[in-house]
């Protein structure tokens, strides 16, 4: 392989000046958080001439930012967690017995059909639901997303779970386990590489998610941080500064998580997809 | 019933009931309500069948949402899917850094679709602008999101912006499927690089350009952050998206049974644009 690379240069010139493109408004948002008024009307590009952490310092007390991180990482965690426990055993059951049993088999559609099924259409019912069963909150945040994942991740997983040898079980059952064992025992591990997909996929959209919270949770300190920014528009107002610097601790956890595991997250998200 | 079997079911069913309860069961109530004309907050409604549905079909207000939601999601997906291609042939090219540019054009997938649009709200207002000004470009030296005939461009601007990050990674894997033996054997037959890309690259990249299309095209037609953002829908009514108005219609409008109605129309448009999409798109794959 290596003795033919030749390094193709004026497509590597365009490829980085692309990136200027996805970095510009990043630059911008960043600089716009460090600087304040003054120099923003010096120089609307240029790096801060001094830079303004008290921004920051502001947009945590403003916004409470603290409750809000606190509110998102729970549910994304909890979401996370419980998604991964519930949605590969709904899944396993299903995967395993869809050929033989016309039950099972119509799960299968059952689950897989509301993929098509848009948000919009259940937007309006949902929220009397969930008021009458005082799901207003974090708990029921968290159980309404680990149950719309199910569509999804179960046509992820049982297309994984096909892919396990039926032996391995089959073995296990000889020597007396379990169903359930079997599966937390011998397939669940097994399936440690989707498992890593469907988490990273759930934690970015249950992290990033907007209109679930705006719709279901009413209480101000339930509030997860997209919702926030949305609330602190009118007090953001023209304070730049501000907004900016209260943007960027709200995408900083997730930026945090992708510069660690970068390669994880595009091979995992790539995987999902292609399913 | 065997041990295994009802250890199976017990596997499933707590998971069916809650699927039931919190999605089949509000689709069921959403269709029953947009026969009747209930506001959302009242203790009574009668039924009146039809009767939303034809007001649907001659109200000016959903037609425009439909009208500017389709348009915006044709304009993204062909955007995104072009951009994406180039810029997945680009990190498939032999080039320095390869990673390092892959990881910062993926970046735009893991933000928040709201705050990408409030940080793309202030460059439209602050930054274009003043672009527009020194290099004498009328269309840009005002803030396009004000004006009701560009608005919507800006808005696909931003979406386009953001989508490329995860139809470019998709063709990537699509494109390092294919072997090096197939340029191989094709440039001995002297073909250049255009037809390389049209006779052998995208062909074989088929399946990857279908999942594109329709992700793409889905993402786009339920375009709701975005909008909430960049332009709360206006300057107007110019860039309210479908599921911008039944948001705003069914809990602010007191329209709760009209905008059901809507929603169910909705669901049958992209249902039917989804399958269409998949239909077509596979037996282009067939004969390729």
């Amino acid at each position: 392989m290596k003795e033919n690379t030749k390094i193709n240069w004026p497509i590597n010139i365009l490829v980085a000046i692309g990136t200027l493109i996805i970095l510009f408004p990043l630059y911008m948002a960043l600089t716009i958080a460090l600087k304040d008024p003054q120099q923003m009307s010096q120089s609307l590009f240029g790096l801060p001439t001094k830079w303004r952490f008290d921004n920051f310092a502001n947009a945590i007390e403003v916004t409470n930012f603290f409750q809000a991180f606190r509110n998102s990482a729970l549910v994304t965690t909890a979401t996370v967690v419980l998604t991964l426990l519930t949605n590969s055993m709904v899944a396993y059951a299903i995967g395993r017995n869809m050929e033989r049993s016309k039950f099972f088999k119509g799960l299968y559609f059952y689950f897989v059909s509301a993929m098509f099924i848009p948000f919009p259409i259940i937007m309006l019912p949902i929220v009397k639901l969930t008021a009458s069963l005082h799901m207003t909150n974090l708990v029921g945040l968290t159980i309404l997303h680990t149950v719309y994942a199910l569509a999804f991740n179960v046509f992820v997983y049982v297309g994984y779970i096909r892919s396990i040898p039926v032996a391995l079980e089959e073995a296990a059952t000889v020597d007396g386990a379990s169903t359930w064992g079997t599966f937390w025992r011998i397939i669940f591990p097994l399936m440690a590489p989707i498992n890593a997909t469907v988490g990273i996929l759930v934690c970015l959209s249950t992290y990033n998610d907007f209109l679930l919270p705006l719709i279901i949770v009413s209480d101000q300190d339930m509030y997860t941080l997209p919702l926030v920014q949305y609330i602190f528009q009118g007090q953001f107002n023209t304070d730049y500064n501000l907004a900016f610097a209260s943007y960027l601790l709200a995408m900083l956890p997730m930026i945090v998580i992708y510069l660690f595991a970068q390669k994880w997250i595009i091979s995992g998200v790539t995987r999902g997809s292609v399913k | 019933m065997s041990k295994r079997m009802s250890t199976y079911y017990w596997m499933t069913i707590p998971a069916v009931l809650l699927f039931f309860l919190f999605l089949t069961l509000p689709a069921i109530q959403g269709v029953y309500y947009s026969f009747t004309n209930y506001n959302g907050f009242g203790k009574t409604y009668d039924f009146i069948w039809f009767r939303n549905y034809i007001n649907l079909f001659t109200d000016n207000v959903v037609g425009d949402a439909y009208w500017f939601t389709i348009k915006f999601a044709v304009v993204v997906t062909i955007f995104v899917n072009v951009f994406s291609l180039l810029i997945a042939l680009g990190l498939n090219a032999s080039i320095k850094f390869r990673n390092f540019f892959r990881g910062i054009y993926f970046l735009p997938n893991i933000l928040s679709v709201l705050i990408v649009g409030y940080i793309f709200n202030y460059l439209f207002s602050n930054v274009f602008t003043v672009w527009g000004q020194s290099l004498g470009i009328n269309a840009l030296s005002t803030n396009i999101l004000g004006n009701e005939n560009l608005a919507w461009i800006g808005v696909v601007i931003v979406a386009v912006w953001q989508s490329i990050a995860l139809n470019t990674i998709l063709y990537l894997a699509g494109l390092q499927t294919i072997s090096k033996d197939m340029y191989e054997a094709s440039s001995l037959d002297g073909a250049g690089k255009w037809r390389e890309f049209w006779s052998i690259t995208f062909p074989l990249i088929a399946p990857f350009f279908t999942i594109n299309m329709v992700l793409a095209m889905k993402n786009a037609l339920m375009v709701f952050d975005q909008i909430v953002a960049l332009t709360n829908g206006g300057p107007g009514r110019a860039t309210q998206s479908i599921s911008f108005l039944i948001y705003t219609g069914g809990f602010e409008g007191g329209e709760f049974a009209y905008q059901s109605a809507n929603s169910v129309i909705y669901f049958i448009v992209i249902a039917v644009i989804s399958i269409l999409q998949i239909r077509f798109l596979q037996r282009r794959e067939m004969d390729m």
